[in-house]
């Protein structure tokens, strides 16, 4: 890139890519059925939304311990994925052993698996009857089901694969020549890992990590199967809204506009990773 | 393909009408109807039967019941195809009020099918069936409940109905008859998912209608509520204003009332009308 563009002119031209700014019809109509496409909806939801008593509804409604117990849980969900599934990407980016393909596999599954079908699968392992769960239930008197414990496990389960599907990506695209210069330099390999490794995927974990979050915070299908549902315990904002639906439509809308503002608060807080073209992540 | 459906439609269209024909009496009706369809297939003279498929959007607790008057109904109108979608009276309730394109509604309480005619997307329901309530607890009844009054010990996991569903609404009723606080572990969005939590063996007790357990079979006990505090709630049907296909909606409706519905629902543990 030459030294003499100004700052904002290689910003534009990163924004472009190859710098063109017309675009011909056989694109455009078909992206600007898509843009509507899904604007459209979202509109939907702001002109129905009964503004004039908002917050008179919200407040009556179960929303606010509602979305109190999905933030917590989708957060307590994010750590775990983190501690876990960061060194998992690195297992399956940085190493070699029998079985990887398959382990990859298996491990990116709940991505394409219906939620529904992995809260039957939660349900079969841990389960008060299932294969693992039982053994809790008769040793310890644990049981999952129905506690906040399990909304995490549901949410954790179907997010975590994001985290380390963008993790993993990440780190083979990493540069590994400084990893080697820091091993060159006596660095043991933990210490490449603290040092050089993590430090150098960075915004790609930043990113994996909202991805998994906000996947967690819009978890419904294993959340609902293997957790149930009740008010204050295990009933996340979209299993309220689902249930207000039939109830009070007024306040799911009001419900769904909570989550579209949090959502949105994540777009502006990644606005640097996804709002700009061209990002890795 | 097409001039064996001709022949089975002509076959059978006899027996067809007087199936769809309400209260017709004679044994021609239902059950013979389906048999005549596959041994006979001697054609006479084609007859307008009726043709056209149908939406039929049923309670959960009719999912067995409604099926096999599903399949009569077809059975007998080899012209006609009936999808029956199952969910909470309340789910279905709000597809319709959002235009869900359906022709038939078959709810398990007054108050949604209220809702629906109130809207105006359907007319005069008729009530053809009663249920009731029993506490379904997994084989071998691992929370020992012998009785509705268990269900308030914090030590027995209960799965409900949520209050917006008629089996939630019908089974806080009984519990408020017999003056019980009853905290359970989860309120489920219709009573097939409460009777599922049952049979996995997540919970010790749910509150179900007494056709659940009976359609459960071996895989759950019922544990009966005495009649003194038992809550019942009717099942009223409507053809919906906008079907697409009014004789067929309303001829399905007949089946379900005639003595051939009425032996199906009474078969499922239904109480008459």
């Amino acid at each position: 890139m030459p030294t003499t563009l100004s700052p904002r002119e290689r910003t534009r031209r990163a924004r472009t890519g190859a710098g063109s700014r017309s675009a011909p019809v056989p694109l455009l109509a078909p992206a600007l059925v898509g843009i509507l496409f899904l604007v459209l909806p979202l509109v939907g939801l702001l002109l129905r939304a009964p503004w004039a008593d908002a917050w008179t509804s919200l407040r009556g409604s179960a929303a606010g311990e509602a979305l109190r117990l999905s933030l917590w849980t989708s957060t307590v969900a994010t750590v775990i994925s983190l501690l876990v599934g960061v060194p998992l990407a690195w297992l399956l980016a940085r190493t070699v052993f029998p079985g990887q393909r398959l382990v990859r596999a298996l491990v990116t599954l709940p991505l394409v698996l219906p939620p529904v079908v992995g809260g039957v699968a939660l349900l079969m392992a841990f389960g008060r009857s299932g294969f693992i769960g039982q053994h809790l239930d008769r040793w310890f008197g644990v049981t999952l089901p129905f506690t906040p414990a399990a909304v995490v496990i549901a949410e954790t389960f179907v997010a975590m694969p994001f985290l380390v599907v963008t993790v993993e990506g990440a780190l083979r695209a990493a540069d590994r020549g400084f990893e080697e210069a820091a091993e060159t330099l006596g660095a043991g390999r933990m210490t490449v890992f603290r040092r050089v490794t993590l430090p150098l995927i960075g915004p790609s974990l930043a990113a994996g990590a909202v991805l998994c979050w906000a996947r967690a915070l819009g978890e419904f299908g294993a959340t609902i199967t293997f957790a149930g549902s009740f008010p204050g315990r295990t009933q996340t904002m979209p299993i309220a809204v689902y249930y207000a639906l039939e109830a009070d439509p007024d306040a799911a809308i009001l419900l769904s506009l909570v989550l579209l503002l949090v959502s949105v608060a994540v777009l502006l807080a990644l606005r640097d990773r996804w709002l700009r073209a061209g990002s890795a992540a | 393909m097409r001039r064996p459906a001709l022949a089975l439609v002509t076959a059978v269209a006899g027996l067809a009408l007087a199936a769809c024909g309400g209260g017709a009496p004679g044994p021609g009706a239902g059950a013979t109807g389906a048999s005549a369809t596959r041994g006979t297939t001697t054609a006479g003279s084609p007859t307008s039967d009726l043709s056209g498929d149908i939406t039929v959007l049923a309670a959960a607790s009719l999912t067995e019941s409604f099926t096999t008057l599903a399949e009569r109904f077809e059975a007998a109108h080899p012209g006609v195809s009936v999808t029956v979608s199952f969910a909470a009276s309340s789910t279905l309730a709000a597809q319709i009020a959002d235009g869900a394109p359906a022709d038939v509604y078959a709810s398990a309480s007054a108050t949604t099918m209220d809702d629906v005619t109130a809207a105006g997307h359907a007319d005069d329901p008729v009530v053809f069936a009663v249920n009731s309530m029993q506490i379904a607890v997994p084989p071998g009844n691992p929370g020992d409940v012998t009785g509705v009054e268990d269900l308030a010990d914090p030590a027995v996991t209960t799965a409900l109905c949520q209050p917006e569903v008629p089996c939630g609404a019908t089974a806080a009723q009984v519990l408020t008859h017999a003056g019980l606080t009853v905290r359970p572990v989860t309120l489920e969005p219709n009573v097939k998912a409460v009777l599922s939590k049952v049979r996995l063996g997540e919970v010790d007790a749910g509150v179900v209608y007494v056709t659940d357990v009976l359609a459960a079979g071996d895989d759950v006990e019922g544990v009966e509520i005495p009649g003194a505090v038992n809550a019942t709630t009717d099942y009223p049907i409507a053809t919906l204003s906008r079907s697409q296909h009014p004789d067929v909606a309303a001829a399905f409706v007949d089946l379900v009332l005639s003595p051939t519905g009425a032996g199906v629902l009474s078969a499922a543990g239904f109480a008459p009308r």
